[in-house]
């Protein structure tokens, strides 16, 4: 059986592709401002969570942990991969359009690669079903 | 020129990637024991949901691999260069978790879901080297 997935769940998947992404680059960006954490300078980790960009980074991976575990109650765990993989797509992608990086022909492929993939897994079932199994499942569970 | 990376460095790659994915697989199983999250919302509110989610064993089991995976990926990190570990452990956890997906959830990973499982590797090498 093909599920067809609801408008909010699309959403919670472009959700995944994105929070993490972009929480990771405001955990870099807050982290440059913060400087270098050692052994002799842990006491940084603690003034690095009164720094904005770390406290949005932080809430937008709360995010993407929080989507990601949804999407999992009605996805299989190999059709939301992809959408995980995205995310290095989008850090590319902010790379070259927000930080006028250079993306070499290498890297324009792996975006290709990671967009086919993601066509791949979305043109098919999102669950495997096997409802005996997840009865007894829920049963045990709840 | 940089040495070849050892023994040492390539088993804590694989324990990294063996923690990363017992977590991910025992979080998806857990979350589907529990069903889809938006039907226990609407019975038993957003509270009802976080509550089922944090008193699932496989879950907790789950989000305690993924801590240690963190840890054990700092170590990782002090002893191999990011640009080996980085997409080494990405590549690898994303073949794990095919493989672990159609073992241990018994998910239908057809022809189409290794062809993306497959892009997704080369594409992450690719795009982090």
């Amino acid at each position: 059986m093909k599920h067809v997935l609801k408008p909010s769940q699309y959403a919670i998947l472009a959700t995944i592709m994105l929070s993490a992404s972009i929480g990771d680059s405001f955990l870099k960006r807050g982290m440059d401002q913060v400087g270098a954490v050692n052994l002799h300078h842990l006491g940084l980790l603690w003034h690095a969570l009164f720094n904005p960009y770390i406290d949005i980074g932080i809430v937008l991976l709360v995010g993407f942990f929080a989507t990601y575990t949804t999407a999992l109650s009605w996805a299989d765990l190999t059709f939301v991969m992809p959408a995980t993989a995205f995310g290095y797509v989008v850090i590319a992608l902010m790379g070259r359009y927000w930080l006028h990086e250079q993306l070499s022909l290498s890297r324009w492929m792996g975006i290709l690669l990671i967009v086919c993939a993601v066509g791949f897994v979305a043109g098919g079932p999102s669950r495997t079903e096997h409802s005996e199994l997840d009865q007894m499942d829920a049963g045990a569970g709840r | 020129m940089t040495p070849a990376p050892g023994v040492h460095v390539w088993s804590a790659i694989l324990f990294v990637t063996a923690l990363a994915v017992m977590g991910e697989v025992m979080i998806a199983s857990g979350m589907r024991q529990l069903g889809d999250l938006d039907d226990i919302r609407e019975s038993r509110g957003l509270g009802g949901a976080i509550a089922a989610v944090l008193t699932n064993a496989r879950f907790l089991a789950g989000a305690l691999c993924m801590a240690l995976n963190f840890f054990s990926m700092l170590f990782t990190l002090s002893i191999a260069d990011l640009s080996l570990a980085g997409p080494a452990i990405a590549a690898l956890t994303y073949v794990g978790n095919a493989v672990a997906a159609k073992f241990f959830l018994r998910e239908r990973v057809d022809r189409r879901r290794w062809l993306a499982t497959v892009c997704m590797v080369v594409g992450v090498i690719l795009l982090v080297r």
